[in-house]
Order: structure tokens, then C-alpha cells, then sequence
């Protein structure tokens, strides 16, 4: 006991318990990343496909989850079916005791679709115009070397799809924009008009001609088909190149099976999604989410370190400074939903609506900037996080030793000069660690991003290939309104679940990365200006 | 300058104190003042810290300021290249006349007024740059851009404050990456740059040890040939080794200014044999 009041008197106790709450904080975090990645990770993992034989049936599927006896409910599995189009469903619930038999057939093949999800069953044939090219065991070989240039063709049809028909589509409505644009003008003749008339014929053949060509390609895209017959004897025939991925799952490896794996984690984070976004990858959301934190960087920095270096180094403190720090720092506690109202009502109608009557009357009513976009996403959240960065930037100046402007003055340098050369490179470190913040509290916004610029699908990304190749505009996917949408909007959640765990855990590494690069450029500062303790 | 509307100081032997450094001229000369002040008071709001001082500084000698702390000294100097405007409340009243410029007279622009003077530090205070845009700092910010003459210039500054043969090989390399005696005298160099007429040094070694002391002595002692120099120091025999003269401070009155041979051999003033010999302060 006395050696316990004594532990107490020195103060011990306080070594241990600040040292638990570090522990604690490092534990849920940890856990967290922990809890994200195993939910997320194994989702890309094949996992074996297993029979069961029922009193009533046979169900062939991946097992996905196990619940105990509960009170109203025998012992169960949970088993993925998959086979959307001819069950209706993905999974299927089933009690323990109701199994008598169960196998791991080896010629059961999952098959990954870019239309209906997945099917679990069995390869039956192989068909080129009609023609038979296998069928039974052979199939199978067959038709996983055929798969890549059935792809590759397939690939063929969808760029010319999106760049030729694409840029005559935009053609076409440059030419209504301007036919309209002269009737606003007042400067249609009849010259004009004929001329644009023919213009658009002209473009409408050439739009023919793509078509046919296109129609032709896939038809030979469609001649070759596979047959596919779940374990209960539905067959289901579809083309080679609607197939994304063979696995035989139970004759794989380890060796192929991580092979299948790494490449589903590759189709994840580098294409766009399919299937009411259950399906596919994120590549659109996390381009989304990194561009938008890149303006939004681009725009809260200047403004924030402006606004920081007037209040702290021009503005004569009085109660008029008081005020607007005690503002600014109220600003930061603003519900954000609050600022996508502002975002919205300020930006996208009033702004938005002034440039698109200004420059754009010919688009009516079409909106151009009078509706969400990158751009006005991107401004919300700059002006969230200004707070952060006017306050780290003033900690920063303010840590900037007084000595060291007095050397500058000296030496007959102006107020400004002295800020430019020495207070601000002194500070520099400390307001990227105020962009750091920003940044983190940034990419992790949602609420404010769905009434300013977020959508669930966007057809095209902010920057593309297009003339003027960054399009402000344009409205653009984000991960962290993918989780909400892909979790909870979905016509399939079940089967989109463990997307939203994957989705968060690269949000978060998303977040990482961009804070170690941001970290990086502050490391480099600190070289070059040697050590400053902030 | 007219030599004749300003009184002239006759400039006696060296200190015997300072066998350490040649002796110049040993024979008596005349010297200008350069810069000197009027009657001047100053005010930090209510409280009055300097009253009525009237002292001149002649051209290319070395002036101490010595007297306890909180007495004046550096305030002084400060008033000197106007750097108390900096702080609120200031108030300053008398003339404070440089060559023939009164520098508290309204309209004087203050930036090209400092530029005229250099000043160092209490605590070397390098930029957070480079070695070499250190020393080039002055020159650039008055938008000298040609490589040729700055690196002339922050050569002849390096090898003026006796730094250039340590550094001359890590010019790119951090100011603050070197020792604080050598940073000291990159802020010396950092104020020759500007080609100042006058360097004002406040108390430039207190943070030094003595080795790095030393040599900023003898550097004060050569500088000297090219400038006009002004230091507060605490340190009563670097005033003694350093300086011409000597002005004693006490609560912000100049108590007694003499040659330093008069001051800390024969001062006229109690108060300052008292100081001196260290019966307060």
C-alpha cells in the first residue's frame, strides 16, 4: 500500500495514464486500418466454390458468411450464388442442417461478366459463328485463350466509340451552339443557315459511316459466344467479350489464384465502374477526389497565407482583428453541409448563373457553370478549410523570430520585401503543415461535395484529351461519395459491401499519400532553410 | 561634408590596453563626425528612456556605448537607423543628423536611410537561406540582379568580415548551419554587403565564447579603416580594446563620453569611476 501511494506521489501515474491514451488512440486507429483492409482485402481473393446437396436442390457457391444458432434462426451459412440474371438474387441463405453433402467439384468456374455480375456454374461450349469450337473439358482452355484478343477487340470498339463518335457528337453541338448563337446574335441569314445545314449532313454521313463501321465490328464481336449452364441446369449464352475474367477457381494454385488476385486489385483502382458502380474499379473516383484536393490546394493556400499575413502582420491589432479571428476560427466549426449550401446557393446559382448568362446564352438552357462542377466543389471546400491554413499560417509567422525581420529591415529591405524573403520562407513550414490539415479534412468531405459537383457516375473525367483538356465544369466522381452511394444507395449492397470497405481503405491511403507528399516537400524546405523548429 | 560648421575631435594615441593589434597612426589626427545626435529624447509611451543626449561620432573610429542594463545604450543605437519605429508607442523627439541629414526630419525615407547603415545583432540572426544569399540579401532586395557584381560583392564581404576562407567552399549550405561566432560574422558580412558609412554593432559578442570574441574584435579593429563604428557592449574590457572612444550611460542619461584611454583611466565623473571599477552595474 505505502509503496502505492508513493508510485502515486511522484507523479507516476501520469506517465501511465498519458502513456495509455497515446496507446489507446494508436490501437483504434491501427484497428481501424486493420478492420478496413481485412473486410476490403479479401474481397478480391478467389475463394473456392463449393456444392451443396440439398433435400431440395443443388446450390453451387462461395461461402461468404457464417452465423451461429440465434434464437430465431438455426445455425446458417450465407453462400454467394451469384448467376444475378437467373436467380435474381446473389446470395442465398442456408441452414446447416439441411445439407447432406457438400464437394469442391474441380470444373466449377466463375465468371466474371461485364453485364449481370458474376456467374458460378459450369463452361459447356464454345461457339464462332455458329460453328462448335469445343465443348465439355476442352472449353474451358479454349476459351481462356481466346479471351484476350476477344478483349482487345472489344477494347477497339469502345475507343472508337468514345473518341470518333465522341468528338462528332461535340462537333455536332458546336454547330447547334453556334447556329444558336447566331439567331441570339441576330446574324442569321439565309447563308448561314445553309451552311450549317450542311455541315451537319455532312457530319450526320460521317456519323453513318462510323455507325456501320461499328455495327460490323460487333457483330464479329458477338459471333463468338460461350455457353455457360449453372449447377441446376439453366444454360446461359453470351458473347466472349461481354467476359472480364475466367477463374476455375478449384484446379487454381496458390501461384494463379494471387495472380487472379492481384489483377482483380489492379481492375479496381484503374478502371471506371460498371453495374450501377457494384462492379468495376474507382479509377474515375480516386482521379475525382485527387484533382479536387489539388484546386482546392491551389486556391486555399494563396488566400489563406494573404489573409493570414494581413491579420498578423499588417492589420493593427484592436478589437476589429479580435473579431475576425474569432470568426475565423468559429468558421472552422461550421457543420460542413452548411458550406455545400453556401457553395450552392453562392457559387453554382449566383456565380454560375452570372457566367453562364454572360458567356454562355447560346447553351440555354442547358447549364454550363449554373450547376455543379469541379470547380465549384473544389471553392466549397477551399473555403472550409481556409480556417485551418489562416490559422496555422499566423501560428507559423508568428514563430518566425522577431531578430530575424529586424536583420532584414536593417539591411533597408521594405515591410513587404521582409515578409516575401524572410518571414515567409521562415513560415513555410509550419503553413504546409497547415495545407496537410486542409488537405486530410478535404479529401474526407462528402456532405458539401453532393450539392456542389459530385455525382454517382460522371461519363467523362475533368481532364481528358479534349480541347480545352481541363474541363472546370464538369462534374466528377469522388470516393468518399462513393462509399455512401456504392453502401447505401445501391440496388445490390450485399454484394457491393465489401466495395465500400476497399473504397475506404484507399481513401484513406489516398490521404496518405497525398499528406507523405506534402510532408516530402516540407522535409526538402526544411534542408534548404535549414532547421526551424516549427 | 563641411568640416568647419561641425566641432572636431582630436584623436589621441591608441589605448595602451591593446597590445593585441597594431598601433595606427600613433600620432594625434583629426577626424569629422559623421553622425551625431541632437538633443535627443525618447519615449515608450509615458515612460521617458533617453534624455537630452547629445553625442557625435567621428568618421572611421570605433565609439562604445557602456552602462548597465536597461540604461539606454541600445536604444540609442536603435534611434540611430531608426528601428525603434518599429516598436508602438515610440516617441522621438531632437534631430539625429547623419552627414547633414536630419534623419527624424518628416519626408526621409527610412528603407534608403538604413540602407546607409549596417547594423549586427545581440544574437546572430542569418536568414534561413544560404550562405551565399545571405551576404547577397541586401544587394538583391535592392533589385541588383547582375551575377557578376553580387558575387564580387559577397566575396569582398566574406573576406571583409574574415569569414570567406571558412566558407568559400559551402556557399550553398545554410547560414545557420554554422557555428555562432562564424554566423556573427555572416551578419557582419551581410551588413558590409550593403556598403554601409556606418555600422552599428549591438552588444555583437555577449553570446560568443572568447575565441570567437577575439576575432570579432580584431575585425571590429580592422573594419574600422573603412567605417564608422558604434557598439554597445557590456563587456568593459572589450570596450577598453576596441574602441576611440567611450560613452558611459546611466538611466538614460549620457553620463560621460571621453576618449576610452580618459574613460577608463582618468574618468571626470564619479558615478563613472564607480561603474567602471565595479562598485554597481
Amino acid at each position: 500500500m505505502s509503496r502505492f501511494i508513493e508510485w502515486w506521489r511522484q507523479g507516476s501515474v501520469w506517465v501511465w495514464l498519458s502513456g495509455a491514451a497515446l496507446a489507446l488512440s494508436l490501437i483504434m486507429v491501427v484497428g481501424l486500418v486493420l478492420f478496413l483492409g481485412a473486410k476490403g482485402l479479401g474481397f478480391f481473393w478467389p475463394g473456392d466454390v463449393q456444392q451443396f446437396q440439398l433435400a431440395d436442390g443443388v446450390v453451387l457457391g462461395q461461402v461468404t458468411d457464417r452465423e451461429n444458432e440465434g434464437h430465431s434462426h438455426p445455425a446458417r451459412i450465407q453462400v454467394k450464388v451469384a448467376n444475378r440474371d437467373v436467380y435474381g438474387q446473389d446470395f442465398r441463405w442456408i441452414n446447416i442442417s439441411d445439407i447432406q453433402h457438400s464437394s469442391f467439384p474441380k470444373d466449377a468456374v466463375l465468371v466474371e461478366r461485364l453485364e449481370n455480375g458474376p456467374f458460378i456454374g459450369r463452361m459447356t461450349r464454345i461457339e464462332e459463328y455458329g460453328q462448335v469450337l469445343a465443348k465439355g473439358d476442352e472449353t474451358l482452355s479454349i476459351a481462356r485463350s481466346r479471351l484476350p484478343s476477344a478483349k482487345a477487340h472489344q477494347a477497339q470498339i469502345k475507343t472508337l466509340e468514345q473518341n470518333e463518335a465522341g468528338s462528332l457528337n461535340s462537333r455536332l453541338e458546336k454547330l447547334r451552339l453556334n447556329e444558336r448563337k447566331l439567331e441570339i446574335q441576330g446574324k442569321q441569314t439565309p447563308q448561314t443557315t445553309l451552311e450549317i445545314e450542311d455541315k451537319r449532313q455532312e457530319l450526320h454521313q460521317q456519323f453513318e459511316q462510323l455507325q456501320t463501321r461499328l455495327d460490323a465490328l460487333r457483330a464479329q464481336s458477338d459471333s463468338l459466344t460461350v455457353t455457360l449452364e449453372t449447377v441446376d441446369g439453366h444454360s446461359k449464352t453470351i458473347p466472349l467479350a461481354g467476359v472480364v475474367r475466367i477463374v476455375p477457381v478449384n484446379s487454381m494454385g496458390l501461384f494463379d489464384k494471387t495472380g487472379v488476385y492481384l489483377s482483380r486489385v489492379w481492375e479496381f483502382v484503374s478502371t471506371g465502374p460498371r453495374e450501377a458502380n457494384t462492379e468495376g474499379g474507382v479509377f474515375p473516383a480516386i482521379f475525382g477526389t485527387v484533382m479536387m484536393v489539388m484546386i482546392m490546394s491551389l486556391i486555399v493556400v494563396p488566400l489563406g497565407v494573404l489573409a493570414a499575413l494581413f491579420l498578423r502582420e499588417y492589420a493593427r491589432d484592436g478589437w476589429l482583428v479580435r473579431a475576425v479571428r474569432i470568426s475565423v476560427n468559429n468558421l472552422a466549426g461550421v457543420p460542413s453541409i452548411v458550406f455545400g449550401v453556401f457553395g450552392l446557393g453562392f457559387f453554382v446559382v449566383t456565380v454560375g448563373g452570372g457566367i453562364d448568362n454572360f458567356f454562355f446564352p447560346e447553351r440555354f438552357p442547358t447549364p454550363t457553370f449554373k450547376t455543379g462542377g469541379i470547380l465549384w466543389a473544389s471553392l466549397t471546400l477551399a473555403l472550409l478549410t481556409l480556417p485551418v491554413v489562416i490559422v496555422a499560417t499566423e501560428e507559423a509567422l508568428s514563430s518566425v523570430p522577431r531578430n530575424q525581420r529586424e536583420g532584414s529591415l536593417a539591411l533597408g529591405a521594405t515591410k513587404w520585401q521582409t515578409l516575401w524573403n524572410v518571414v515567409l520562407p521562415g513560415a513555410s513550414q509550419g503553413i504546409l503543415t497547415g495545407l496537410i490539415l486542409a488537405m486530410a479534412r478535404g479529401a474526407g468531405e462528402v456532405a458539401p461535395l453532393m450539392l456542389t459537383g459530385v455525382v454517382k457516375l460522371a461519363p467523362s473525367l475533368p481532364l481528358d484529351t479534349t480541347f480545352p483538356f481541363l474541363h472546370l465544369d464538369r462534374k466528377f466522381m469522388h470516393l468518399g461519395f462513393h462509399i455512401y452511394d456504392v453502401g447505401f444507395q445501391s440496388p445490390n449492397s450485399e454484394a457491393a459491401k465489401p466495395m465500400v470497405f476497399m473504397t475506404a481503405l484507399l481513401l484513406l491511403l489516398i490521404v496518405l499519400v497525398l499528406n507523405i507528399f506534402a510532408l516530402r516537400l516540407r522535409k526538402k524546405l526544411r534542408r534548404r532553410t535549414g532547421g526551424s523548429s516549427f | 561634408m563641411s568640416t568647419a560648421a561641425q566641432p572636431e575631435i582630436r584623436l589621441a594615441q591608441r589605448p595602451v590596453s591593446s597590445d593585441r593589434f597594431p598601433l595606427t597612426d600613433p600620432t594625434v589626427h583629426i577626424a569629422p563626425i559623421l553622425i551625431r545626435t541632437d538633443s535627443l529624447n525618447l519615449f515608450y509611451g509615458e515612460k521617458q528612456a533617453l534624455f537630452d543626449i547629445n553625442i557625435g561620432f567621428p568618421k572611421n573610429t570605433v565609439t562604445a556605448l557602456i552602462g548597465p542594463s536597461g540604461c539606454g545604450k541600445s536604444t540609442l543605437l536603435r534611434c540611430l537607423n531608426r528601428m525603434n519605429d518599429l516598436i508602438d508607442g515610440v516617441r522621438v523627439d531632437g534631430k539625429v543628423i547623419l552627414g547633414e541629414q536630419d534623419l527624424y526630419a518628416p519626408g526621409v525615407d527610412v528603407i534608403s536611410l538604413r540602407k546607409r547603415m549596417g547594423m549586427v545583432f545581440q544574437k546572430s540572426n542569418p536568414f534561413p537561406k544560404s550562405i551565399f544569399e545571405n551576404v547577397a540579401y541586401g544587394l538583391r532586395i535592392q533589385g541588383i540582379r547582375d551575377r557578376l557584381v553580387v558575387q564580387e560583392a559577397v566575396e569582398r564581404s566574406l573576406r571583409g568580415a574574415g569569414l570567406w576562407d571558412e566558407v568559400k567552399d559551402r556557399l550553398g549550405e545554410s547560414g545557420l548551419g554554422l557555428s555562432g561566432g562564424q554566423q556573427q560574422r555572416l551578419c557582419i558580412a551581410r551588413a558590409l554587403a550593403i556598403q554601409p558609412e556606418v555600422v552599428l554593432m549591438d552588444e555583437p559578442c555577449s553570446a560568443l565564447d572568447p575565441i570567437a570574441t577575439a576575432k570579432i574584435e580584431e575585425l571590429i579593429f580592422e573594419l574600422k579603416a573603412k567605417f564608422t563604428i558604434i557598439i554597445v557592449t557590456h563587456n568593459m574590457q572589450q570596450a577598453a580594446r576596441v574602441s576611440d572612444f567611450t560613452g558611459f550611460f546611466w538611466l538614460g542619461k549620457m553620463i560621460e563620453r571621453d576618449l576610452t584611454e580618459r574613460i577608463f583611466t582618468n574618468p571626470k565623473q564619479q558615478l563613472t569611476e564607480d561603474y567602471i571599477t565595479g562598485r554597481f552595474g
